[in-house]
């Protein structure tokens, strides 16, 4: 492990050993329950805001994609009844990678800053899902069991904790882009044109494919993470499905040791990342914490990972003797 | 190849054999790098073509020049900060055993460490890039560049950043890569290194070709000759010294760690003082530290004879010191601007009355001073970007001059602006010298410097290697001092 991932470890245990001296409840199976359910969105939307922030990129629109997504899925399901899920996961996936590939077309080809055009997307897509659904919420009778077995079984069961299939997924999904990005071309050609964008170019490295994939493969995960969303919460309302997402997957992703310069992080840190931000989540419920303050928590994480990274960018260049 | 409409380097014929190691040699701005940069595909040629064993290649972009075997070593090296040494080797064609598995790190670090055994260099394939010095860095892409079994290797300027030591271990390489017929190309401005390296050497001026010498058949005041090789431009007017006045400015032993090292001059009102040098001498870095951009180390700056210190660009301001900067577009103008409120930025604490700034003034001023400086605009309130490079020097000159110093800095005053312009600039230059303004210019343009200056203070690798009166500046002794073929009158290597 390097040590910026030591480093995320070492906050997750802090926070889970300082909440559970304050409140012991925190370590109860309900909490811990609620961590495992939260940790698998954080982390299958963190993937893709990984390979984004790799590129010296941005996506803020992810949690407007989860619920666009998530109700796109979830009229689906409404409407077909009787289909099996596996068609839900296709709409979800579909609908998910053409919200992605529009962001994409803009900041790759349009050349738009990602964080002006995600930003936009926020709200567009935002839009879309209202009046997709005319305002009107999909509930939970109207989703299949299936689907909500997802959260609720697993494979493995320890006392009243159970891991669901939604974290087996997600790790799955987390496996899948740690081959990628460590054993692909494609995968190291996203950090290098993150580490060095012109030295990329001049290495005949395809920056603009390698650009709009980040941002389409984003989208898609966004797609597969709005139903779980479904899952999890039962039901789809157009307001707060995924309302905020992209302040606690950020923070996620920044915390667990992705450089906001671009050119390094790893699977592994981000992971980490998702676990502390959702135990984090937890944690403040259970100490009774008003939600008005996570907020400014989410916010903070951000300001506290950048600020550390900047510092020891900054003592490593005096120790090199560069500056 | 032109940039701008303006020819960069014209009719060039330049043949690399292998096993032999060519130098370009030339001035700043003679357009040596140029020609590397077009062999390598970075920029494609208007005319003319590039044949590689014989057979005319089209390079539309590096990676092509790299796939024939033609690769660019850089002076600054490009290469991945973030990633290790050997995937810096191989990025782009990373070894892959079966797609399942995907890239082999184990083969592809032995493959590296087996290139950089060859190259004789001991750096570890896991080592982060960023954490190797830059001669390391250089291996690195050399490494590159041999990985995809580059049979043409061109350094541009690929020793400017390296101490004494290092340069000789590149050497002991290039003649290695030499023995293994390599053809390999060597920019260069510095003369003694050619002389050790070099089995023939090109020699350009002003974007041509001007002699091809052999090493063993010449001499260094040949090549320097060569090199210059211009009559001083008669059409500059020279103006009237005045010597009796004492130092306005007077910089005392300045030196600022890594960059320059006890530097000593004076200038008088009513005079003009250069600075020439190569790039990288510590020309520009001596001005912005006289204007408080960068702080001293050691040494002091005094004005009217009292020492004086600058935190900052206003405390040298208030003392009546202005400073055009090179970059035009990034340090001197805020290009979507308007005329007159770019003229007025350096005063607006003067023009503004509780915080509101008389924008009456602001007009009536911008206007006298374009005017005066005979700027070609439509009204003052037009976007300094739609003006050409010689109206937009001028601008950036009324910006300072509106702010009444008494010593004014110019880094490479006419870089870029045409020769119309050029002369205008020239007649301002005198004009201010005139009304009593000291003036400190940094000018690779040498017939412009020798021109202008009353004294000229050569710069070679951080010292002041040389000053020399304005009869005593020749073209070539001052390219002499500046490529270090005289010993420093003091200071050493910094």
């Amino acid at each position: 492990m390097k040590h910026r991932e030591i480093r995320t470890l070492a906050l997750l245990l802090i926070v889970i050993v300082g909440a559970a001296l304050r409140a012991p409840r925190f370590i109860e199976a309900t909490s811990i329950n609620s961590i495992l359910l939260w940790a698998p969105l954080l982390i299958v939307v963190g993937m893709g805001q990984m390979l984004v922030i790799v590129t010296r990129g941005i996506d803020v629109s992810v949690g407007s994609m989860v619920g666009l997504s998530a109700m796109a899925s979830g009229m689906f399901l409404r409407s077909h009844p009787n289909t099996p899920l596996v068609w839900g996961v296709a709409v979800a996936l579909l609908v998910g990678a053409a919200l992605g590939a529009i962001n994409a077309s803009v900041i790759a080809y349009g050349r738009v800053p990602a964080i002006i055009a995600t930003l936009g997307s926020l709200s567009a897509y935002r839009g879309l899902i209202f009046i997709l659904s005319h305002g009107v919420q999909v509930d939970s009778n109207d989703l299949p069991d299936s689907l909500s077995r997802w959260s609720s079984e697993g494979p493995i069961h320890l006392g009243g904790v159970t891991v669901p299939w939604l974290l087996v997924a997600a790790l799955g999904i987390a496996a899948l882009a740690a081959w990628f990005v460590r054993r692909t071309r494609t995968g190291r050609d996203i950090f290098s044109l993150g580490s060095h964008p012109e030295a990329a170019r001049l290495r005949g490295i395809p920056v603009t494919r390698i650009t709009f994939l980040v941002y389409a493969i984003t989208g898609a995960l966004c797609g597969l993470a709005g139903l779980m969303y479904a899952s999890r919460f039962g039901f789809v309302n157009p307001g707060t499905a995924g309302q905020g997402l992209e302040l606690i997957v950020i923070a996620a992703v920044v915390i667990g040791g992705v450089n906001v310069t671009g050119g390094s992080g790893s699977v592994v840190g981000v992971l980490l990342g998702c676990f502390l931000l959702g135990v984090i989540n937890v944690a403040l419920s259970v100490l009774g914490i008003d939600a008005t303050w996570q907020q400014l928590v989410y916010g903070s994480v951000i300001l506290i990972a950048v600020i550390l990274d900047t510092l020891a960018r900054r003592s490593a260049m005096r120790t090199s003797g560069a500056i | 190849m032109a940039f701008g409409g303006q020819e960069v380097v014209k009719g060039v014929d330049i043949e690399l054999h292998a096993g032999e190691v060519h130098a370009i040699v030339g001035e700043n701005g003679a357009g040596k790098s140029t020609v590397a940069k077009l062999i390598a595909g970075v920029h494609q040629p208007t005319a003319g073509e590039i044949r590689l064993n014989g057979k005319a290649v089209h390079l539309e972009n590096p990676r092509q020049a790299i796939h024939l075997g033609i690769a660019l070593i850089h002076q600054e090296p490009l290469t991945f900060p973030d990633l290790d040494v050997a995937e810096n080797i191989f990025v782009g064609h990373q070894p892959i055993r079966n797609p399942l598995s995907g890239i082999d790190w184990n083969s592809m670090r032995r493959s590296a460490k087996a290139i950089l055994d060859e190259l004789g260099v001991s750096i570890d394939p896991k080592a982060r890039v960023s954490d190797l010095s830059v001669a390391d860095q250089q291996m690195v892409e050399l490494a590159c560049a041999l990985s995809h079994d580059a049979k043409v290797l061109l350094m541009d300027e690929t020793t400017a950043s390296l101490t004494p030591k290092e340069v000789a271990e590149l050497f002991g390489i290039v003649r290695r890569l030499k023995s293994q017929g390599k053809a390999i190309a060597f920019v260069s401005h510095h003369l003694d290194e050619i002389f050790e390296i070099a089995d023939r050497i090109t020699v350009m001026r002003d974007g041509e070709k001007v002699g091809e010498l052999i090493p063993s058949q010449t001499t260094i005041d040949e090549l320097i000759r060569l090199m210059v090789g211009r009559s001083v431009d008669a059409s500059v007017k020279t103006h009237q010294t005045v010597i009796d006045a004492p130092p306005l400015l007077k910089v005392e032993n300045l030196t600022r760690t890594g960059q320059f090292r006890n530097v000593s001059f004076e200038v008088r009102p009513g005079e003009i003082v250069g600075l020439a040098g190569l790039v990288g001498a510590g020309r520009t870095e001596v001005c912005r530290t006289i204007f408080g951009i960068d702080q001293p180390s050691s040494g002091s700056i005094q004005i009217d004879g009292k020492k004086i210190s600058v935190r900052k660009p206003t405390d040298a301001m208030e003392l009546g010191v202005a400073f055009v900067p090179e970059d035009r577009q990034h340090e001197g103008l805020l290009m979507p601007m308007s005329i007159e409120h770019n003229a007025t930025l350096a005063i607006l604490s003067k023009l503004a009355k509780f915080g509101w700034v008389d924008r009456k003034r602001e007009n009536k001023l911008a206007r006298e001073f374009a005017e005066k400086l005979q700027t070609a605009f439509r009204n003052v309130s037009q976007p300094v970007r739609e003006l050409s490079g010689g109206n937009q020097q001028k601008i950036v000159l009324a910006k300072w001059l509106l702010t009444e110093p008494r010593l004014l800095i110019l880094d490479e005053p006419t870089r870029g602006v045409d020769v119309g312009a050029k002369d205008e600039v020239h007649r301002l230059i005198l004009q201010l010298v005139d009304q009593g303004l000291a003036l400190l210019v940094v000018s690779s343009d040498l017939p412009e410097l020798l021109a202008l200056c009353d004294r000229v203070i050569v710069m070679h690798e951080g010292s002041v290697i040389q000053e020399l009166n304005r009869d005593e500046a020749t073209p070539e002794r001052v390219m002499q001092a500046a490529t270090g073929q005289v010993t420093s009158a003091k200071g050493g290597p910094i």
